[in-house]
């Protein structure tokens, strides 16, 4: 066995297999897949937690930020965890599947991936703020890659079709003036 | 026949099996993407300036396996598809949200579910990417009042692109499919002609 990384899939193969794992959430739990609304709730959850603890312990949570903020309330205002939910459930599993493959595959490695002309620095500048970005995007179309393009796409959602249409609308508007960095 | 599905509707479950449910379906999410080079900052951004089609390839061969799959079963009666969660569509917040987050996926060359794959295999820019993700999610939140009214804007329920359409949904299923094969016939011609590996 070599130390080499094994190459990536064909695209059609693990575009099946993630088919067939999505599919398969339809069949058994009536709801497809996300990953932005987990990430959302953990970090409503974190400050919540945080403001509490600084503020004085539990009788404080019924007064943190999070609770008087309109859209972050939603998360942290009823009688569960906010973190008690299926789409936290799915993140854990897809941080482990994606660690196993990638270990199995010899691909895990701490680098900065990145395009051929660019810095470190800039790379991870950019990593940052396309994340802010990305965000502001997924709260406001409430979901994102996995919960609306791919999920609402499989489901024939019209808002998703809408969404993942100006998805590769905005990435192309915007990618000739990033081309520096990648080509 | 009666519809067996979705399971969880249909069965009374406890909320142990869902959650062991969650994690399965989460592992082999993870673990698809993974294995499509989705952990790499450098495949996704094949698809914006052409040289790596992948983004594309995989995303449109999931959606048309899952549809496929879903709506055959729902024509041969084994689904009951109004017990199968829809996204509701608010058009106009979903088509802004969607330019956005584009410029964010091609700033920061991942999306969410891409990021924490390639963050648990040790890339950090995918980490960065996350911190940034989750710091963007708390700004959207302060910031929150000044969208809101836009937010509940053109509020239409579920609502399937057969529906809007006012076809069969098969006719839709039947013409994403086509629309699937054209594009990927397509990028394998654009792969020749940008002489791709």
């Amino acid at each position: 066995m070599s130390d080499k990384p094994a190459p990536y899939w064909n695209s059609y193969k693990a575009g099946v297999g993630l088919g067939l794992v999505l599919l398969a959430s339809f069949l058994l739990v009536g709801r497809g897949l996300g990953a932005s609304g987990a990430a959302t709730r953990i970090a409503t959850y974190a400050v919540h937690k945080a403001d509490a603890a600084v503020h004085g312990g539990t009788e404080a949570e019924a007064t943190t930020a999070a609770m008087k903020n309109a859209y972050m309330a939603q998360y942290v205002k009823g009688p569960e965890d906010a973190l008690d939910d299926f789409l936290v459930y799915l993140l854990l599993g897809l941080l482990v599947g994606g660690f196993v493959s990638g270990v199995l595959d010899r691909r895990f490695s701490f680098e900065i991936t990145r395009g051929p002309n660019t810095t470190n620095r800039r790379r991870l500048l950019l990593a940052v703020v396309g994340g802010v970005v990305a965000a502001f995007g997924a709260r406001l179309a409430r979901g994102c890659t996995s919960g609306q393009a791919l999920t609402g796409g499989a489901t024939l959602a019209l808002g998703s079709w809408a969404f993942m249409l100006a998805v590769f609308a905005g990435g192309y508007g915007i990618a000739y003036f990033l081309r520096k960095e990648w080509i | 026949m009666n519809a067996i599905a979705p399971v969880a509707k249909i069965m009374e479950w406890g909320p142990s099996t869902e959650v062991l449910l969650a994690v399965l379906i989460g592992f082999g999410f993870g673990f698809f993407l993974e294995k499509g080079g989705f952990g790499n900052s450098r495949v996704l951004a094949g698809q914006w300036y052409g040289y790596n089609f992948a983004v594309l390839r995989v995303m449109f061969t999931a959606i048309a396996t899952a549809m496929l799959g879903l709506f055959g079963l729902h024509y041969a009666g084994l689904v009951n598809l109004e017990l199968v969660h829809v996204n509701e569509t608010f058009l106009w917040p979903q088509i802004v949200g969607g330019l956005i987050f584009g410029f964010g996926f091609a700033i920061g060359q991942f999306c969410p579910g891409t990021a924490f794959v390639g963050a648990v295999t040790g890339k950090i820019d995918a980490m960065a990417y996350v911190g940034g993700f989750f710091a963007g999610a708390i700004l959207f939140a302060v910031g929150f009042p000044l969208v809101a009214r836009f937010y509940e804007s053109s509020s239409m329920g579920r609502v399937l692109l057969s529906d809007w359409l006012h076809v069969p949904a098969g006719v839709v299923v039947f013409a994403v499919v086509l629309v699937a094969v054209g594009a990927f016939v397509l990028t394998h011609v654009l792969d020749k002609k940008l002489g791709n590996a």
